[in-house]
């Protein structure tokens, strides 16, 4: 990779770092409002039930309340929460507020008061008669005979079959896939299970809504997708696009939770109908169970190999539970298949299919991987499972079969996400490179097998490949403008959505790469749809690559722009000036700087603004890769399991900012590392979620984990801006599959339900033993 | 009632609901880095040190600490200089989402003042209360590392 940067590919440190780590108030609570009336919701306490009648006379009573709102004061627009591409392929399930209630959490009133405390007391004096209705709560029942109609209104569109709560179903055949699994000489059939997550980032929830001085709906929000809010906010209020601005300012973690637009539309009620401003905050309660969750999924895999070693055929049918509404649900069923079955591209036959149902839990949404991890942990470890039936070292047979740089698979085409996919052919693939590090780093050869004792403790290694995308391709689109000011500094200014990941840094590294100025000379400014020009927001691991992409060109242009006025102004031919350092300079010694330049054409000089926009849609979604390893310890007395070593190796093209990139890798492994081990969601008979809050609901801490080892292999995608693919999401697809397969290296038990609590290991154990 | 009580060497004196938390009387008076995440004292988002310990102002009564001394991380800087513990955390990469850095650096702060030169478990062990959803920890934990470095003058500032 013998590209040379000045900016790019250095460790800058992030442009909203300092604002950060001296506390300053950048997050949406810290706006001050004092005005703003306090938004509480009453939830239902049933899974599924029909409202009979809302008395709210009493809690209107209370002083300070200045209005509850039911769905009898609402108009009845059926919506989607998925903050994605539109149309989107998400069923339009969802309403404001409703007279159904489908799972324990969902919204029966809004309720508006001058200050918190009668909020509550309003919240608690609304009375409200139900009609219970039966509720499902397991997704492989929820499609039987006779299971309860979750959405049997007739307004909703788009779900695949409403009759037997199938929200969503997808088919896909490459060949035929029993017939060649017939054919194979080793074929290994095992049904695997992973639960749901929450994304437990540390902001809550949390927007405030005013009008300003014109009557403009002004929503200020954690969000992720703010674009996507201002069309989904006025398609619900039915107010003009062009009467709302919503402006994201820092905000405290997203993992998809905030891809939905979820609090927004109840502060902007409150805001509409009182007139006044108004501040929602979700309690960490519903945060858990009032958002979004991860989708539990299910798959019955089939892998099926040559005595060669040769993988031929594979077979995911599987099925998604999307809880009471579906936003989202489709497209993370297929990414469970697009995104994990191109791996394995050697084979002759795939089937990927299954049906996405509804149950009276909480919805599911998007969360980092997006379906991924979920598609990943059957293929990873039945093809594990095979190769130890094989006889074969595990990792050697994922290598033999996983795809390389120059090759390609037809999945590509046949996949995207809620639609066809486009076809491409891997031009930066490190997966080898990733490979022989994390090898190494965690000495897999002389460990494998092994089963090395300590009293009753017993230790393994386990391995898992992964890749993910880089965009939706044709259908993300971000864009980015730069205006040039006259001390040489530029306005960038871009819709992508910074969720803490570093993406105003590193978009600042490209704009200041191609314009040849330190970053410092680039302000950016970004999610303001007011201000910043549209850009589909942050997921599916696009804004590096889509939004970068969109800097790159709208700097280029500018540059192609200075260049063409210094040559007016130079009188020299356009060919002959380069632009380094910020100056520009004739072969002859002339030159002239940018802040010259610049102050020359504001004042006195072909007077101007000097402004370049550019949009990007990518053509494909160059995946990253990865190989990860876990080594665990196994108590087999207890069945307490210990992560001893966890090494995870990632190819994401050139990391624009190594220390940012290996921080989304970091951060993604521990969020796994969380979900295969610790982070387990319990619900009450009645489908109420038990572990809503972070006594009950275990995030990883610092003492949970033993080694965490990352890297990134060199790397260059030319597709990208400056060799650059996604990271984001990556590392989370791993840790379940590698850490399944180490526990089974250490104890001979395969754990086919994510995720793994000591005493499922302790159960299989003792089994064991009987 | 009526309490009195010292925020980074500045006296407050304020009237306030008997049963209000700390947390909401901090951001009353202007100091928005005590945040509320989980509002039951099990993430350490809202860390700020009482008298130079860490507690959680999420469930500390303010009634509780009248006459007493608070610091947050608005005192952390010297003007413009950061503090090591805030140097260290930008040059590691350990602020993502940048949310629970104001508990990381109070914590970390009052880890220090008591041992200067802490192990990585000592670190783990003292921050363990702090939730972290972004980076791992792992950069976090270099990040004091480092800042103990130069607090002992070992490294260049």
């Amino acid at each position: 990779m013998s590209k040379h940067f000045i900016t790019v590919g250095r460790p800058e440190k992030k442009v909203d770092g300092l604002a950060l780590v001296r506390g300053k108030p950048v997050y949406t609570p810290d706006y001050d409002a004092p005005d703003a009336l306090v938004v509480k919701l009453l939830r239902s306490p049933h899974a599924h039930a029909q409202i009979k009648s809302i008395d709210t006379g009493l809690a209107e009573a209370i002083h300070d309340v200045v209005g509850i709102f039911t769905y009898q004061d609402v108009e009845r627009v059926p919506y989607t929460r998925a903050g994605q591409g539109y149309p989107e392929p998400s069923p339009y399930d969802t309403y404001l507020l409703d007279r159904k209630v489908r799972y324990v959490g969902d919204v029966v009133a809004v309720v508006a008061a001058r200050n918190e405390k009668a909020a509550r007391e309003a919240v608690k004096n609304i009375k409200v008669e139900y009609e219970i209705l039966d509720p499902v709560f397991d997704m492989r029942e929820a499609s039987n005979e006779g299971a309860p109609v979750i959405h049997d209104e007739d307004d909703c569109s788009g779900v695949f079959d409403k009759s037997r709560n199938i929200a969503a179903h997808f088919v896909m055949d490459i060949g035929d896939v029993e017939k060649t699994l017939e054919s194979c000489d080793f074929v290994l059939r095992k049904t695997y299970h992973v639960d749901t997550q929450l994304h437990a980032a540390l902001e809550p929830h949390n927007a405030l809504t005013y009008f300003d001085s014109v009557g403009r709906l002004i929503v200020v929000s954690s969000t992720q997708v703010p674009f996507h809010c201002r069309r989904i906010l006025s398609h619900i209020l039915k107010k003009p696009i062009a009467d709302i601005r919503v402006i994201k300012p820092r905000i405290g973690g997203g993992f998809g939770g905030k891809q939905s637009i979820i609090v927004e539309p109840y502060a902007a009620l409150v805001t509409i109908k009182t007139g006044m401003p108004a501040r929602i905050v979700y309690g960490r309660e519903e945060v858990s169970m009032g958002t979004n969750i991860r989708h539990e999924m299910s798959f019955d895999v089939a892998v099926g190999a040559t005595n060669e070693g040769k993988i031929r055929a594979i077979s995911l049918q599987g099925i998604s539970n999307t809880g009471a509404y579906g936003e989202h649900c489709l497209t993370t069923f297929m990414v469970a298949g697009s995104k994990t079955l191109p791996l394995y591209n050697k084979v002759d036959a795939v089937h990927f299919g299954g049906d996405i149902v509804y149950t009276n839990l909480p919805p599911a949404g998007a969360y980092r991987g997006y379906g991924a991890p979920q598609g990943l942990f059957p293929l990873d470890c039945a093809i594990d499972e095979l190769a130890h039936e094989m006889k074969m070292d595990p990792l050697k047979f994922k290598e033999m079969n996983s795809i390389r740089e120059g090759e390609t698979s037809p999945i590509f085409e046949i996949m995207g996400e809620g639609r066809e996919g486009v076809p491409q052919i891997m031009r930066s693939c490190k997966l080898q490179e990733c490979i022989d590090l994390g090898k190494k780093s965690i000495d897999w050869d002389s460990k494998r097998g092994k089963k090395t004792r300590n009293g009753t403790k017993v230790r393994g290694v386990g391995c898992a490949l992964a890749m993910q995308g880089s965009g939706i391709p044709k259908i993300d689109m971000g864009a980015a403008t730069i205006k040039m000011n006259e001390d040489g500094s530029f306005n960038l200014l871009v819709g992508a959505t910074d969720l803490g990941t570093g993406s105003d840094t590193i978009l600042g590294q490209i704009a200041a790469e191609v314009l040849t100025v330190p970053l410092d000379k680039i302000v950016v400014y970004s999610s303001d749809t007011d201000l910043t020009p549209f850009d589909v927001g942050a997921y599916a691991s696009s804004t590096t690559y889509v939004s970068g992409n969109a800097v790159r060109l709208a700097a280029e242009k500018v540059k192609e722009k200075v260049l063409d006025l210094a040559a007016e102004y130079l009188e020299k031919d356009r060919s002959e000036l380069t632009l380094e350092s910020g100056v520009i300079r004739g072969k002859d010694g002339s030159s002239v700087s940018l802040s010259e330049l610049c102050t020359m054409h504001m004042y006195t000089f072909n007077q101007q603004q000097i402004c370049e926009s550019a949009s990007y849609v990518g053509e494909e979604s160059p995946p990253p890769f990865a190989a990860s390893f876990a080594e665990v310890e196994v108590d087999t007395d207890t069945g307490k399991i210990t992560l001893i070593n966890y090494v995870s190796y990632a190819d994401c093209g050139l990391a624009l900012n190594p220390i940012q990139a290996m921080g989304q890798l970091e951060g993604a492994s521990m969020q796994g590392i969380g979900w295969a081990l610790y982070e387990d969601i319990i619900y009450a008979k009645n489908g109420r979620m038990l572990t809503n809050d972070f006594f009950t609901y275990k995030v990883p801490s610092r003492m949970d984990y033993g080694k965490l080892t990352c890297g990134l292999v060199d790397s260059y995608e030319p597709t990208g801006p400056f060799g650059a693919k996604s990271i984001g999401e990556i590392g989370i697809d791993t840790p379940i599959p590698a850490i399944a397969n180490a526990i089974f290296d250490a104890t001979g038990i395969r754990l086919r339900h994510a995720p793994f609590k000591s005493e499922r290991v302790l159960f299989e154990i003792l089994n064991m033993e009987v | 009632m009526r309490i009195a009580f010292t925020v980074n060497g500045r006296l407050h004196e304020l009237e306030i609901e008997p049963g209000e938390y700390l947390l909401e009387v901090l951001r009353r008076i202007g100091y928005k880095s005590v945040r509320r995440s989980c509002g039951s004292a099990s993430c350490g988002t809202c860390t700020v040190l009482l008298n130079g310990k860490p507690i959680l102002s999420c469930s500390t009564f303010a009634a509780s600490i009248d006459g007493q001394n608070i610091e947050t991380v608005e005192g952390m800087a010297d003007g413009d200089k950061l503090h090591p513990i805030q140097e260290a955390i930008l040059e590691e990469g350990a602020a993502q989402c940048g949310y629970c850095i104001p508990g990381v650096v109070m914590t970390g702060e009052a880890l220090l003042r008591e041992n200067p030169d802490p192990t990585d478990e000592n670190i783990r062990l003292a921050l363990n209360g702090n939730l972290c959803r972004c980076t791992g920890y792992e950069p976090q934990n270099r990040a004091i590392k480092k800042a103990a470095e130069v607090r002992r003058g070992e490294t260049d500032e």
